[in-house]
Order: C-alpha cells, then sequence, then structure tokens
C-alpha cells in the first residue's frame, strides 16, 4: 500500500477540509415526509483514498449514496465532483461525469453474458445510437471494447465465465462481475454500496484486493460497510453517519475510540446509570 | 373426417396476408416486450392508426404511398405521447397507458362525432387502388400451386408482403445484433443497472416503442390494404393479445421468432377451425355437445390451453434459448 501522509494533516472531525478533494458536498438534506433522512453539511472525500461510510442501520448511508449518485432527489443542497457541480442531474449523467455506483443487492443482467455485461459499460460506444447502429461503422469500436473487457474479465477472475450467462454467476461471482462492469465506464470515484453483503470470507479477501487495487490504479473509492474488520483493513479515512448526519471523520485507527461513535452505536446512556 | 382439407386450410392461412400483417406486427412487439421489456398492451393502437392514416390520406385524395408515410407517422407521434409521459414511471404505467389509449382510439374513430373524417362503424373502403395497379399478375385468375389454388390479388399481396417480412426481419436483425441492442436487452434486464452505467435508459425505451409502433402501423397498412377496407372492429384489444400470443410462441427476444410464431399460429388456428367445423358436422354425438356456433369458438379454448402447455413445457417458444428463458423465470 502507498504511503497516505495526507490523512495525518486532516483534522479528525465532521466535515474537515481534506487537501485534495474529489467530491464536495454542502448542505445536502433529504426528508421523506418528515422525517429528515440524510442531513449533510459538508462533506468532503479526498481523491485516489479510499473512504468508508459507516453508521446504525437507517443512518441514511444508502440514500446518500443515492442522493449523489443521481438515483434520488435531494430536497436541498449542492455537491460537485471535481469543482462542477453535479447536483439533480439524472443518474446516467453522472455516471457519465465520471462517478460510478454499484448496488446492494447486486444488479447483474442475467439474460446477458458476463462479457455483454462488461461490454455495455463502454462510455462511448458510437453503435449505441440508433442510426449508426442501422447505417454500421461501429465494428472497430466493439473490437476494441471487447479487447478491454477481456482484460477486466482477467483481471477480476471471471474469464473462464465471459460466454455463460450472468444469471448463472455466484453471488461473490456477480459483485466481482459490478466491479468490473464499473471499472469499464473508467470512473474517477467509484461507489461500493456494501460491497462485502453476503460474500463468504474467503472471498471478501479477494474483493478487498481488488478494492485496494482500484485505488491503486487511480481511482477514488467510497464504500458503505457494517464489517468494522474490513473498514479498518482497507479504508484510508472513516465517515460516521447517524440520523442523516456526519457525526465523526477519522482514520480508521482513531474511528472506534469515538465517543459520538459509540454512542451512535450503542445509545447515548451506555455506562451511564439509568435515570 | 377430411384431415387433408383441414391442413390445406391451415396452410393457405400460414402463408396468407394477415400471416404477414400479424407477423410485422410481432416484430414492433418483439422489439418493445422481447427486447425491452415495455409492457405495450395496446400495440393494436399502432396497428389503427397504420391504417386509419393510409385510408384516410387516400380518402381525401391523397396518395397511397403517402398515407402509408402519414400512418406511420402518426404510429411514431402516438408512442411519443403515450411514452413521453410513462416511460419514466414503472413498466406498470406504460402497460395501463396504452391499453387505455388503444380502447379510447378505436371507440374515437368509430363515434358519430368523426365520421366525415373516419366513416364510423362503417369506416373506408377501396383505397388501395395504386397497390393493385401495380400487381403484374391478373387479379381475376385463380394461379394453380399443386395443392394450394391462390387468385392473382391474393398472390401479389403474399409476394410483396413476405418480402417486406424478411426485409424488415434483416433491418431489425442489423440493429438488434448491435451495441444498441445490447443496450435494449440490459434495459429488459435491469434498467437501474443500465442507468448506473451512463446509458440514457429513457431515449433508448422511447426509441423502442416508437420503431415498434412504426411496424405496427405497416402491419396495419398491409391489413387494410388486403381487406381493401378499414373498420374499427377490426382493432380490437385481441389483437392484441393475439399478437402477444405469437411473439412468446416464436420466441421473445428472438430475431425470426415473430415471423415463426405467426406462421404457425395462423396455422393452427385455421387447422383447428376446420377440425372443429367438420367433426360437429360429421362425428356422431358431437353435434349433440356442440353447437356449429360453438364449433367455431371452441379453437380459442384449444388455444388457450396450447397457450399454457407451451409456457410450462416450452418458456422459450419455439425458437427460443431454453437456457436463457429458465434464467429470466
Amino acid at each position: 500500500m502507498p504511503e497516505v501522509a495526507w490523512t495525518d494533516s486532516v483534522e479528525p472531525k465532521p466535515g474537515a477540509t481534506k487537501p485534495d478533494a474529489v467530491v464536495t458536498a454542502r448542505g445536502v438534506q433529504r426528508f421523506f415526509g418528515g422525517l429528515r433522512a440524510v442531513d449533510v453539511d459538508h462533506l468532503e472525500i479526498q481523491r485516489n483514498s479510499i473512504t468508508a461510510l459507516i453508521g446504525p442501520n437507517g443512518a441514511g448511508k444508502t440514500t446518500f449514496f443515492n442522493l449523489l449518485t443521481g438515483f434520488d432527489q435531494a430536497t436541498a443542497g449542492s455537491w460537485e465532483l471535481n469543482g462542477g457541480s453535479i447536483a439533480g442531474i439524472p443518474a446516467y449523467q453522472v455516471a457519465r461525469r465520471g462517478m460510478v455506483r454499484t448496488f446492494q443487492l447486486t444488479r447483474a443482467l442475467p439474460r446477458l453474458t458476463v462479457r455483454d455485461n462488461v461490454m455495455l459499460a463502454e462510455p462511448n460506444h458510437p453503435g449505441e445510437a440508433v442510426s449508426r447502429a442501422l447505417v454500421g461503422f461501429w465494428k472497430p469500436k466493439e473490437t476494441e471494447t471487447a479487447e478491454r473487457a477481456g482484460q477486466l474479465l482477467e483481471r477480476f477472475g471471471l474469464l473462464h465465465m465471459a460466454d455463460e450467462y450472468a444469471g448463472t454467476l455466484s453471488g461473490g461471482q456477480r459483485k466481482l462481475l459490478e466491479l468490473a462492469r464499473a471499472m469499464m465506464v473508467n470512473p474517477e470515484v467509484i461507489m461500493l454500496d456494501e460491497p462485502m453483503a453476503g460474500i463468504n470470507p474467503a472471498l471478501t479477501q479477494t474483493l478487498l484486493e481488488h478494492v485496494v487495487r482500484l485505488r491503486d490504479d487511480g481511482k477514488t473509492v467510497v464504500f458503505v460497510e457494517h464489517d468494522m474488520d474490513v473498514v479498518q483493513e482497507i479504508s484510508d479515512w472513516v465517515v460516521v453517519l447517524a440520523a442523516g448526519r456526519v457525526i465523526a471523520e477519522d482514520q480508521p485507527e482513531g474511528i472506534a475510540g469515538n465517543s459520538d461513535v459509540i454512542d451512535a452505536y450503542l445509545g447515548t446512556h451506555h455506562g451511564e446509570a439509568a435515570s | 373426417m377430411d384431415l387433408h382439407a383441414a391442413l390445406i386450410a391451415g396452410f393457405a392461412a400460414a402463408i396468407g396476408p394477415t400471416a404477414i400483417a400479424f407477423a410485422i406486427s410481432a416484430l414492433g412487439l418483439n422489439l418493445q416486450f422481447g427486447y425491452t421489456g415495455l409492457l405495450n398492451i395496446g400495440h393494436v393502437a399502432f396497428m389503427l392508426m397504420g391504417a386509419y392514416g393510409a385510408a384516410i390520406t387516400v380518402e381525401n385524395g391523397g396518395s397511397l404511398w403517402v398515407g402509408i408515410l402519414i400512418g406511420i407517422l402518426a404510429a411514431v407521434v402516438l408512442g411519443l405521447i403515450l411514452g413521453i409521459p410513462t416511460l419514466r414511471l414503472r413498466a406498470e404505467y406504460l402497460a395501463i397507458t396504452t391499453i387505455a389509449a388503444a380502447e379510447v382510439l378505436r371507440l374515437l374513430v368509430r363515434s358519430s362525432w368523426s365520421e366525415p373524417l373516419t366513416g364510423g362503424v362503417f369506416g373506408v373502403q377501396g383505397f388501395a387502388g395504386e397497390f393493385f395497379a401495380l400487381n403484374p399478375f391478373d387479379s381475376g385468375r385463380v394461379y394453380d400451386f399443386g395443392i394450394l389454388p391462390i387468385n392473382g390479388r391474393r398472390l401479389f399481396i403474399i409476394i410483396v408482403g413476405w418480402l417486406l417480412v424478411v426485409l424488415l426481419t434483416l433491418l431489425l436483425a442489423r440493429l438488434l445484433n448491435s451495441p444498441w441492442g445490447r443496450l435494449l436487452r440490459a434495459i429488459r434486464e435491469d434498467e437501474d443497472a443500465a442507468r448506473s452505467l451512463g446509458k440514457n435508459v429513457y431515449a433508448r425505451k422511447l426509441q423502442s416503442l416508437t420503431i415498434g409502433g412504426a411496424l405496427g402501423a405497416v402491419a396495419g397498412v398491409v391489413l387494410a390494404i388486403e381487406q381493401q377496407n378499414v373498420v374499427p372492429d377490426s382493432f380490437r384489444p385481441e389483437i392484441t393479445f393475439i399478437i402477444f400470443v405469437i411473439v412468446i410462441l416464436g420466441g421473445a427476444g428472438t430475431i425470426w421468432g415473430p415471423v415463426v410464431g405467426a406462421v404457425v399460429f395462423q396455422f393452427l388456428f385455421f387447422f383447428l377451425d376446420r377440425l372443429m367445423r367438420q367433426a360437429q358436422a360429421n362425428v356422431p354425438y358431437v353435434d349433440e355437445v356442440l353447437t356449429a356456433a360453438g364449433a367455431a369458438q371452441i379453437r380459442f379454448v384449444l388455444l388457450g390451453i396450447g397457450i399454457i402447455l407451451l409456457l410450462v413445457y416450452r418458456p422459450q417458444g419455439l425458437i427460443g434459448n431454453r437456457r436463457e428463458a429458465v434464467i429470466g423465470a
């Protein structure tokens, strides 16, 4: 792992300023009726790092993901990718700008082959325009796409399954497929919603190595996770959400001792005499 | 019973103009439903647009060829009107909207209010002269093809029609085997996944709906030309369901499935019809449980049973891929 010195220069508090923020969110709010699901005052994500987003169930982690990636409409707020606003734009345009997400429940396209799943993600395919599809002249790009897809499938250990339907993959293989697909878009930021959920421990290690390698390739990774061992092992920075708010930010070593975090997970009155 | 006559009747229907129209219509529905996953339960509305577009244009002094274009254009506009508000929403909204729109349109062209334009319940007749003027065969003559005699008028429609079916299927195959087709299948599988990968799902769904609708319009034109007669009640809702049966029978999400489905459907439908009528008239005791009118209806029952058996034992249809169908289930 490369030396990640930037973490030492950042003050461990909610809304901390990062030396090189790729994503900046300001005042992002989402109300469901009277319920305030997300209320993030300020959050910066450091470029080329792995940031874990943790928090108790119902903290708003996935909702916050949905807002940032255009899969849900924020009640208020603004957020930027590389200094350009991506607030309120459709999900597919967020992906085109360079922020790609995966889903908590994997979304393999079951009746497409594994290879087609990955090839689909090519961001600039002329053959996806109906006129070009009819006239032709997309074959060279298709060859190039197939080549790139083949490389990614090999990297994620799925090449032997390339011509099978994605519906025949195991749960773990589907997670790998989603990572390969996300990489095919060639994004700057990859948002992983519980990448380790429902994966057996042996595969978890493989998946972790793949996630670390994304960062080593220059990507920024943000992921939602419940397993604190996983968080401790791979993340550079941890952001804690509770009741929709960022209550703490720190290096993984520091976060477990943070009293606000303990309160959020275990309740405010633990260790005190019942009153 | 005369099995020979029943087979001939089935065969005549299988290659006939109605099979051609159903095949083209099914190509459109297969694009929408089989490839894109759009639940268009009002496909007959697009056929209606094609047929009336052509007929009304000629009735008002236009050329038939212009009329056909207007019919197709009208179907595309209908696709946009139905698709723009509903394709952003869940699949059910398109389903409800299309089935309602199809009935509304049929009742509208049937109403006395629109009679000056559409002819109301009587419809529009005799507008396809320009097509039949091109007929190289003698309309009055019956051409003998061994077992199946075909008159010159019908022969012309059959030849032009099947050429059109092959041409349209090949064009569609070109589209569907491209990255555009791959994107449509991805949308069918999971549109949020496609969205998360940067795909403009809405635009592709709209394209699929309108192109499929245009094919429906072409099918409507074929029906109209064959009958030289466009009446509202040719466009009842069950036509949509017959087209769905054809798509599933042939194999939803396959290139040639709709064509195979249309031919087999028409064959079975008319073969069974003839068989039932014969049984009713000739077999002892059958006439006691079945009236002549009942015999004509029982093919629908047999058809329903056939579809159930098909879905249980061959969900991929006649030419679909079994593995693919099982994954989807």
